[in-house]
């Protein structure tokens, strides 16, 4: 991630204020930053979404292939995670620089996704042990200002709730084999049910107080952090601890209440915010990067 | 018999433009607060996102700096989901080291780097969507980004594909004209000059048409450039606006 250098002096202001509750752009422990998201921005993927998050800026553009199944659920399919940090973000991902910080978010990913209720994975399926949906999750980091997971777990979120999946028809050939016949009409299709799709939380421990949605100037005066992803329920699928610094079980467990709190209180909004996005339809501004 | 598919004989292309015609065009500058200069470009259906970082302190290697002038470094990459079938790898290959290098040619010639000596500008540009014409689009959206980051250019630098079918110049492929076995050629040009930065074609042209076709290229590009020059006074007045001047 992109560093960035502050002084003593400054670390030392920013851990009184949140031992305060008060962070230096005026947001308490558990806000947000401003978030805005938009679906459908890249037209030649069967969804995208982009979400902004302060300076974060993070598109997801899902594919959907035909594959063959995985040998040991023949009757599944499965997704495919793929982070690209380019190197809009920071000079420092040019090349190979990005591949380190991918690969861990691509991991970290896969294991949030690694169960059997986040995604209906059996409506992905075509023909048990032949052929079933691959959905090719591709993430693009463009600009890079602390909480990479959030932004991008929402912004999955957000794809796959606009992944449209055409509808197939499997139908037998004169001599036994099996023809997959892609739907002709556009519109019919199949979409996901996103509903138990898990949110990340990251918290970041600063001094004794934990905060959340850390810039990087405050990711800079922590000592570690834990990452948690949640789902509407308060399920907690993955949990992950990252930085140098040790944490102690106490604030593992404080911090874990709160990501839960906090996790569970961000699908609601999220789902309206996409639903009414949807209701829209035709009428919605194709804005993308032009606004 | 591709050409009669691509030029009907009402002079009709595949998606209704006549054959000057350029697609729509629309940009705008500052997209990203982070970097020095950015800007996002559409041209029909392929969208560039251009990224300019610098000029500043060489990084990396510092046996490559130039003693007389700023340094050029270009990286041309493209979204795994930019193409209809998904694409393995974003950089790396063959093809965007290829475009890499042509950006850097091209940006060579345009940019005033002599008064930038021992440092660096980095030119990111990340293809989104791909629709043909592709090179022109990053060339476009280079330059919007470099005069976003304050950076002096001796001209706006403007590219475009054009190609030749039925003894007709088409004006900006789009990538079913592309695909199609037209003899394309790449262009980039410094307009008001007239001057030429970066030719490019790997096509059979006999040498008759080779005139036509560049005198086409070169009306595509100054079409380009008034809508960059549009483009860039709208932003000027935006920023002026808000800043109270």
């Amino acid at each position: 991630m992109a560093t960035v250098q502050v002084s003593e002096a400054e670390k030392v202001y920013i851990l009184h204020g949140i031992r305060d509750d008060l962070r230096v752009d005026g947001r308490g422990c558990e806000d947000y930053r401003h978030m805005e998201i938009e679906t459908d921005v890249v037209s030649n993927t069967d969804g995208s979404a982009k979400v902004t998050l302060g300076h974060t800026a993070v598109l997801v553009g899902i594919k959907a292939d035909i594959g063959k199944p995985r040998p040991l659920v023949p009757n599944e399919g499965y997704l495919e995670f793929f982070v690209d940090c380019s190197a809009n973000a920071t000079p420092e991902f040019e090349g190979r620089g990005g591949e380190e910080l991918g690969t861990e978010l691509s991991n970290t990913l896969y294991k949030v996704f690694n169960n059997k209720h986040s995604v209906d994975l059996k409506s992905l399926c075509i023909c048990p042990g032949e052929h079933c949906w691959v959905l090719y999750v591709d993430v693009l980091l463009l600009q890079c200002d602390g909480n990479l997971y959030d932004a991008i777990s929402i912004a999955i979120k957000a794809a796959l709730f606009n992944t449209k999946i055409p509808r197939v028809r499997i139908s037998t050939d004169e001599e036994g084999g099996k023809e997959i016949e892609l739907s002709d009409d556009p519109y019919d299709c199949m979409r996901l049910n996103v509903e138990n799709v898990p949110c990340i939380v990251t918290l970041c421990k600063v001094g004794h107080r934990h905060v959340v949605d850390a810039t990087l100037q405050e990711k800079a005066c922590s000592v570690a952090s834990l990452i948690i992803s949640v789902t509407h329920k308060g399920t907690v699928t993955c949990t992950r601890k990252v930085g140098g610094g040790s944490l102690d079980s106490e604030s593992i467990f404080e911090m874990t209440e709160a990501g839960k709190r906090v996790g569970k209180a961000l699908h609601a909004p999220l789902m309206n915010v996409l639903q009414q996005e949807e209701h829209l339809g035709k009428k919605k501004q194709k804005v993308g990067f032009l606004g | 018999m591709a050409g009669l598919e691509l030029l009907s004989d009402q002079g009709y292309r595949l998606d209704g433009r006549k054959a000057t015609e350029l697609r729509k065009v629309q940009a705008r500058m500052g997209v990203f607060a982070q970097a020095d200069g950015s800007a996002y470009l559409e041209q029909g259906n392929t969208k560039a996102l251009a990224v300019v970082y610098g000029p500043h302190e060489m990084r990396g290697s510092r046996s490559r700096t130039l003693h007389d002038r700023a340094l050029i470094n270009c990286q041309y990459s493209m979204a795994t989901f930019s193409t209809a079938e998904r694409k393995r790898r974003p950089h790396g290959d063959r093809k965007s080291t290829e475009m890499s290098l042509h950006l850097k040619q091209t940006f060579e010639a345009a940019v005033m780097t002599q008064l930038y000596p021992r440092s660096q500008i980095d030119i990111y540009v990340k293809i989104l969507q791909s629709d043909g014409g592709n090179y022109s689009t990053c060339v476009n959206a280079a330059t919007l980004a470099v005069i976003d980051a304050g950076i002096p250019m001796r001209d706006y630098v403007c590219a475009c594909t054009v190609g030749f079918v039925d003894e007709t110049p088409l004006a900006d492929l789009c990538y079913a004209e592309e695909s199609g076995g037209v003899s394309s050629l790449a262009l980039a040009l410094l307009p008001r000059g007239g001057q030429i930065a970066l030719l490019q074609m790997d096509a059979r042209l006999h040498q008759d048409h080779l005139e036509t076709l560049i005198e086409a290229a070169m009306t595509a590009c100054k079409g380009v450039s008034k809508v960059l020059d549009e483009v860039v006074r709208q932003h000027l007045q935006e920023v002026s606006v808000l800043t109270g001047e």
